[in-house]
């Protein structure tokens, strides 16, 4: 930088003169003259100084060490102007268009860095509890992205959408910082010596009013320290409450074989597959894993394939439901009855139940599932009653699935032997009878999402002296602890977790706790409870030294490294038959009228990643609403009651009401209305609980009870009327007679043969090939020519895509007004249809909507090769690249709109307002730098008033040409994966260089079920869709 | 204002009325410059309105540069809403001036002279609230000189086959060309103001402005020749600048905007709005300032008919559209043209039909066309049904897309209504000052016309014909 002082002490000193007119005061001697100086003197001596003239001046002085121009001489008075004009100009236009921030280098290089180039580490991120095989990808130092690890048996390499976020929680500006003590900053220090108190009054009583409560733990030296620490105090208690884990599958294995088992799905070997009420393609800790396996199995050659079937029976709409091949909506409470008929009709002793789906429906269903023996499953939900789950049991053994489509193991999970002492109602009663002196709460939000009968805010308050949560939050449960003690993110501490099928990864911290250490891992916590605070890393080396599984020093880098300790698997185990008592004791059990499901909201789950903008701001996969959660009822309740979507509802049941805006769900079981938990946070963080035109949604917990996990009969619905805005990213929901998601059936697929040219409409499409002047080649240049497909028949709607792309290319969350204001930023849009064969117009009656066929469309650029944004952007801002690129040029844009006016496929964002908040000059908060740590450095941050696009992820292809060039070696087939591609669990998504014939997109491209969105306009996309399939029974009609 | 007057037999074609002199001709134009006491209350109230409208259009435009586009309603899909549509709406109001003043002059029509002044003026106003609108629109406005073709150290050139840098090139041709026509026309009438000028600094004001007229034979002769010079130059603009803006819709592919008939169907909408304009500020100023003789319910009649013919060829305009909807028998046409009936928005389009297509048929009746309250209620509701048309067109059009997920209602702000009513202020706010600071009519050509009435014998000479034509005495 050019400094301007040189030039003012060109000719003489000017302070020789200044000084003498103008009394400075010397900061260094006064500083001086304090330091010796304590107490009462030190005040005095500043009282002194404080009353000199000099001081006085000093004061007075807006500039007091500026130079004083009229010291200055002729000339160097304007050789300065000179240069302060130039300088200002320079000043000016840093401002304005360049950061105005110093960038200083590495003195000293840190190991294996390389400035520009990212560092993957293997770790794992808990999801609901179990492992999810993560690499993070680090830049200079800091975490930005989360990617699938291959080597890890979830994940496979793909990521859901909730995992990716994690990495937005962990810069979160709203994680608590320090240790809070009744809301008052406190510290680590002081609460170790209030704990190790507390717990020394304990010890005389053997730990009798000591309790421990914890979410889902499969940390095996987590469950060490805990256990070691019920040992020391015999008395005390740990319990273990998860607001997802409604307990129904332990109660039900128990009660089918006496025992709990952890069942796993193998839907890799299935061919028919019935879901009792299960969302398996989302939600599940092990849902990334089934949807590779379901898409596994959907995959299929173009006419000799074969392609599984699944049927769901589901009580509100879902993505599962809309993969399926039959669907049928049905009540919670029938649910059961489904079961048992089906059970019933494949030979399973039970007294067939009632249902409201036809008998031969379920015979044919039954049929399909024995003449595909050990490779069919049903598969039952998360929230269905034990019923369900023990006859899903029952007719999987019948149908020889065990050993192939299911198996089953140890739990991977933790927690103590019997499921009545650790329940949260144990607890409450504990509470209640005044037994509780000390309670730690490690993790969760149980005041939030506790089972409203229980009162366990009431109980926590009231009942127990010291109470201590260890959170990364300070939300609900925190208010009514005395202690809040801050907990370090998954990335920045060592632990381990299981996978769900028992696998062991570690945990390693990627960075530094950002909030020193003040933050603790809940290892640390646990051993500074027992004594002195110790390092993560010691005891987790300790616990992989002495502990079950020894690992030396190379099999533990080993297993740092590859983000799992291979064979720790669960073995499978042999389970009885399932009990005859059981099976009796199932019956219908009557439930009154309007039923209400609790769904765990795809997104926040139960309010845990509430405070997630990446999250919230998600469109929900079924009905396409950022921000809030909606009531989900049925359009022939809709009709009967006179409500209409915006319209406040309230639920009333056993006297407790929850008030949530209507949204008429098509696809939603008649005579059941569905919430979705998660929402409506009173305390932690800024975006859980934002106001912003009322984002914050409802809260469904209060009328959630022990007894009614998952869902309860009975409510009653009175209309509130009103008009609540939802920020909905989809209004219009019909194709209205386009060809827009094609689809056909896999029976028609075989028969029409490789080579027919495939109607997927009645309607011919009118193609370019046969009617165009064009040539087939636009681009000649010789090299990669990029493209992607994405096949229709294998996306789930899942969402995955859309966070990947948001964590790779710096999108920005913008809120719920500016979405509902239709600017929302994602550059990956899945549109949603309902009803693509039969719907020509809007779908209106109420026999069209009350179960539509659904069908997802990932819709980003499509880089035309023929672009209708390029020509009419007046500076030239999009133009195309020389491998088929459209290319979005930030810098030279100017902001008109006019390219996504002409889009047809409106995929081009606007930064309509300053949302990223990187032009400091428009800024109007203060900023929060955490997040920026978050930026990808290789991906431009738009500015205010640019478009922008997907970019095929043009960074990595970038990356690759360069590697490439090095190496003097062509880009190999899949050599660029782009970040969509790379989470998403099902593999829809093929990206690579159309020009090279073998590639895997060039192979795609020739699947006769490949199409051109909107062909007809000629804009000759380069990203391909391939047709929906469908393989229906044939033995059901309609 | 008179609310009946004689109405003149048809061929009774006298263009200035009364017992007129040079001397009372120009007295009745200067005296509304010169004379401060012939403004009544009713001039500062009108001026000191549209004044407070100008402020809250600065206010809007400084909030609008502070914040971003984002504080209108313009959204993905619909990227174009109230901008485009006042841009479009505004560049159509300066028509009838450019029509006025250059195609009546080269067809010989003498019934111009006494108003092409001020639609001249009215051209410059409204292209100045026009060419706020894209300049303003743009996500980052700073950098909106990229869209002039200058050389540059980048080597960077505007995209020639964008239709936006031809109507970059279209309107600021226009707005140049407008201005050097109405000046020029001006310099002899500020000469003659000058030499009338009792104020000094008005006196001194004047001087400067006329150029150092003295209206010697050789001044009208280049006069002339750089007169008929610029008509020839501005006839084909009044032709391109609103075609070029068409082509901003035409050369898309959005299906309402991609329509052939957009050229001659913008021009005639823009004469059509642009008369009513005029005559929006003609009718009560000629009834205040005491100009009935000079614009006579003739020339009322006149725009009226024009104003009648341009709303038929638009109404036919809008009958092709949906004719053509139907009959391309693509799908989004079809769906477009069905959509603007039965939409949600349907009533802009109602509203539209009406305004355009039904009210101006009130013209076809000699009676009402010198019923000056039926014809201005007619004008309001003619420049309202032009601004809907495009409102039609440009947002309606992005609101329903080929693939209908997307598809989206639009909304406007506060901030939309805010600069908008702010430019109506700016614009009356410029006539105001105008009217007050310029002669609003053609002295010398109304002189020249009343010469060559007296030479036809279409008027009667109370005095010997011997005083110069011009200004300069």
């Amino acid at each position: 930088m050019l400094d301007v002082s040189p030039l003012m002490s060109h000719t003489h000193d000017p302070n020789e003169q200044s000084t003498a007119k103008r009394p400075i005061i010397d900061l260094d001697a006064v500083n001086a003259k304090l330091r010796n100086k304590r107490g009462p003197e030190y005040w005095r001596s500043l009282e002194e100084i404080a009353e000199t003239p000099e001081f006085q001046a000093w004061v007075e002085d807006e500039f007091p060490n500026r130079r004083d121009l009229a010291g200055l001489d002729r000339r160097s008075f304007l050789k300065f102007m000179g240069a302060s004009l130039a300088l200002a100009g320079v000043a000016g236009c840093r401002g304005v268009f360049l950061p105005d921030e110093k960038l200083v280098p590495y003195v000293r290089q840190p190991e294996e860095m390389t400035i520009g180039k990212p560092l993957y580490y293997a770790t794992a991120v808990p999801i609901r509890g179990y492992a999810m095989g993560v690499l993070v990808e680090q830049r200079e130092g800091r975490p930005i992205k989360l990617e699938g690890n291959p080597e890890h048996p979830i994940s496979l390499g793909a990521l859901d959408a909730q995992t990716q976020a994690q990495i937005l929680n962990f810069y979160d500006p709203d994680r608590l910082p320090n240790v809070l003590n009744a809301g008052n900053i406190s510290t680590v220090e002081q609460f170790a010596q209030v704990a190790r108190d507390a717990l020394a009054a304990q010890k005389a009583k053997g730990g009798a009013g000591l309790r421990i409560l914890t979410e889902t733990i499969t940390s095996p030296s987590l469950a060490a320290q805990i256990e070691d620490l019920l040992k020391a105090y015999p008395q005390a208690k740990w319990h273990v409450y998860d607001a997802v884990d409604t307990d129904s599958h332990r109660v039900a294995s128990e009660a089918a074989f006496g025992a709990n088992y952890d069942t796993h799905y193998n839907l890799a070997a299935a061919k028919v597959i019935v879901a009792l009420d299960s969302d398996f393609l989302q939600g599940r800790p092990d849902s990334v894993l089934l949807a590779r396996h379901f898409a596994d199995g959907r995959r299929t050659a173009a006419s000799t394939g074969t392609m599984n079937r699944l049927y769901s029976i589901e009580s509100s709409m879902t993505i599962t439901g809309a993969s399926a091949d039959h669907r049928w909506p049905v009540k919670p409470s029938e649910v059961v009855g489904f079961a048992s008929a089906l059970a019933a009709a494949v030979g399973v002793p039970v007294a067939p139940g009632v249902t409201s789906v036809p008998a031969s429906v379920v015979n044919a269903i039954a049929k399909d599932l024995q003449s595909n023996p050990s490779a069919s499953v049903v598969i039952p939900g998360e929230g269905t009653s034990p019923e369900v789950v023990v006859l899903a049991h029952a007719i999987n053994a019948k149908l020889a699935a065990i050993g192939n489509t299911v198996t089953y193991s140890a739990p991977a999970d933790f927690r103590p032997a019997r499921r009545e002492d650790y329940s949260l109602a144990a607890l409450t009663n504990a509470l209640n009878q005044r037994l509780v002196d000390s309670i730690i709460i490690v993790g969760g939000n149980p005041v939030y999402n506790a089972p409203a009968d229980l009162k366990f805010h009431d109980a926590l308050l009231q009942h127990a002296k010291f109470k201590v949560h260890l959170t990364e939050y300070e939300n609900e449960t925190g208010q009514v602890c005395d202690w809040s003690v801050p907990l370090a993110h998954p990335l920045e501490a060592w632990s381990d977790l299981r996978a769900c099928d028992g696998t062991v990864s570690l945990a390693q911290p990627i960075i530094a706790p950002l909030h020193g250490d003040e933050t603790l891992s809940v290892h640390e916590f646990f051993s500074m409870l027992s004594g002195a605070r110790r390092q993560g890393y010691d005891l987790l080396r300790d616990y992989y030294t002495t502990g079950p599984i020894p690992l030396d020093e190379k099999a533990f880098r080993r297993a740092l490294h590859d983000g799992v300790i291979p064979g720790t698997a669960s073995k499978p185990t042999q389970v009885p038959p399932v009990n005859a008592a059981a099976l009796g004791a199932i019956a219908p059990k009557a439930v009154g009228d309007t039923e209400v499901k609790f769904a765990l909201c795809p997104k926040v789950v139960d309010g845990r990643f509430s405070n997630n903008g990446w999250l919230r701001e998600l469109p929900h996969p079924v009905n396409k609403i950022t921000w809030d959660n909606v009531v989900e009822i049925s359009p022939q309740m809709a009709q009967r009651l006179k409500i209409s979507s915006g319209n406040i509802l309230k639920l009333s049941a056993g006297g407790v009401d929850v008030s949530g805006p209507a949204w008429i769900q098509p696809g939603q079981p008649d005579g059941s209305v569905t919430l979705t938990l998660g929402y409506g946070r009173t305390n932690g963080g800024a975006v859980a609980t934002t106001t912003e035109a009322d984002a914050a949604g409802y809260d469904a917990f209060p009328l959630r009870t022990t007894t009614n996990m998952g869902s309860l009969g009975g409510a009653t619905i009175t209309n509130l009327g009103g008009d609540y805005r939802f920020a909905n990213v989809q209004m219009h929901h019909a194709m209205q007679g386009r060809n827009i998601v094609r689809s056909t059936t896999l029976d028609k697929l075989k028969k029409d043969g490789p080579n027919t040219a495939y109607e997927f409409e009645e309607e011919e499409p009118h193609t370019w090939k046969e009617n165009t002047m064009y040539p087939e080649e636009v681009f000649p240049w010789k090299g990669e020519q990029w493209a992607m497909t994405i096949d229709l028949n294998l996306c789930t709607g899942c969402n995955a895509c859309v966070t990947a792309c948001q964590a790779e290319n710096n999108i920005p969350v913008v809120g719920k007004d500016q979405v509902a204001r239709g600017r929302e930023m994602h550059w990956i849009r899945i549109d949603r249809y309902y009803g693509p064969n039969e719907a020509r117009e809007e779908l209106e009656t109420v026999d069209q909507l009350s179960n539509p066929s659904v069908v997802y469309q990932p819709v980003m650029c499509l880089h035309c090769e023929k672009a209708p944004c390029e020509p009419v952007c007046p500076v030239a801002a999009t133009v195309h690249s020389h491998d088929g690129l459209n290319q979005m040029v930030y810098n030279r844009c100017v902001g008109t709109r006019y390219c996504s006016d002409n889009c047809p496929y409106k995929v081009r964002r606007f930064n309509f307002l300053n949302y990223t908040d990187n032009q400091t000059q428009f800024a109007e908060q203060d900023k929060i730098p955490l997040l920026r740590l978050l930026n990808n450095p290789d991906v431009t941050v738009r500015g205010r008033g640019v478009m922008e696009k997907c970019t095929y992820c043009i960074q990595r292809i970038s990356d690759a040409r360069i590697e490439g060039k090095k190496a003097n070696l062509p880009i190999p087939d899949g050599g660029v994966v782009t970040a969509c591609q790379q989470a998403c669990p099902s593999q829809a998504i093929i990206f690579g260089d159309k020009a090279d014939k073998k590639s895997a997109v060039s192979k795609s491209l020739t699947d006769k079920r490949a199409y051109m969105l909107l062909e007809d306009l000629n804009t000759r996309p380069r990203t391909q869709h391939l047709a929906r399939l469908r393989n229906p029974n044939p033995e059901i009609t309609a | 204002m008179a609310l009946k007057e004689p109405i003149n037999r048809p061929e009774d074609d006298v263009l200035i009325e009364g017992q007129q002199t040079y001397e009372t001709i120009g007295a009745a134009i200067d005296k509304v410059v010169l004379f401060n006491k012939i403004h009544n209350k009713w001039f500062y109230i009108t001026l000191g309105l549209s004044a407070c409208f100008a402020g809250i259009m600065l206010l809007a435009i400084t909030y609008l540069l502070y914040k971003g586009v984002g504080i209108w309603g313009n959204q993905i899909p619909v990227g174009w809403a109230w901008d485009i549509v006042n841009f479009v709406w505004w560049i159509g109001i300066g028509h009838a001036g450019t029509l006025i003043s250059a195609i009546l002059l080269l067809m010989r029509q003498q019934w111009r002279n006494s108003i092409n002044r001020m639609a001249e003026a009215m051209t410059i106003f409204a292209v100045m609230c026009a060419g706020m609108f894209p300049l303003l629109h743009t996500g980052r406005p700073w950098v909106d000189y990229w869209l002039f073709p200058y050389p540059n150290i980048m080597g960077v050139w505007p995209n020639f086959r964008s239709p936006l840098v031809w109507d970059v090139f279209a309107v600021s041709t226009y707005f140049t060309v407008s201005v050097l026509f109405w000046y020029m026309g001006l310099v002899p009438d500020l000469a003659t103001l000058r030499d009338r000028a009792t104020n000094k600094h008005a006196k001194w004001a004047y001087a400067v402005a006329s150029l150092g007229w003295r209206g010697s034979n050789q001044h009208w002769h280049k006069y002339e020749q750089a007169n008929l010079l610029l008509a020839g130059l501005s006839t084909p603009l009044v032709l391109s600048v609103h075609t070029t803006v068409s082509y901003d819709f035409a050369m898309s592919i959005v299906p309402g905007w991609n329509t052939t008939i957009f050229p001659p169907y913008f021009v005639a909408g823009a004469v059509f709005a642009g008369f009513a304009m005029v005559m929006l500020f003609a009718i009560p100023l000629r009834a205040r300032y005491k100009l009935k003789e000079i614009i006579t319910m003739k020339h009322i009649d006149w725009m009226c008919k024009i104003m009648l013919t341009t709303g038929l060829i638009v109404s036919y305009g809008y009958m092709l559209e949906v004719f053509f909807g139907w009959y391309s028998g693509a799908k989004g046409e079809v769906e477009l043209t069905w959509y603007r009936m039965t939409g949600e928005s349907r009533w802009y389009y109602y509203a539209l039909i009406f305004c355009n297509c039904v009210v101006p048929q009130l013209m076809w009746w000699p009676k009402l066309r010198q019923r000056l309250v039926v014809v201005w209620i007619v004008c309001v509701f003619v420049n309202i049904g032009m601004w809907l048309e495009r409102f039609v067109i440009i947002p309606m059009s992005l609101q329903i897309n080929p693939l209908p997920a997307i598809n989206r209602q639009y909304d406007p702000t506060i901030w939309d209504i805010l600069l908008f009513t702010g430019t109506i202020g700016f614009f009356t706010m410029m006539m105001m000052l105008f009217i007050r600071a310029m002669p609003m009519i053609n002295m010398f050509e109304v002189k020249d016309l009343w010469y060559r009435m007296i030479k036809r014998g279409d008027a009667s000479v109370p005095e010997p014909v011997g005083a110069s034509v011009g200004g300069g005495e």
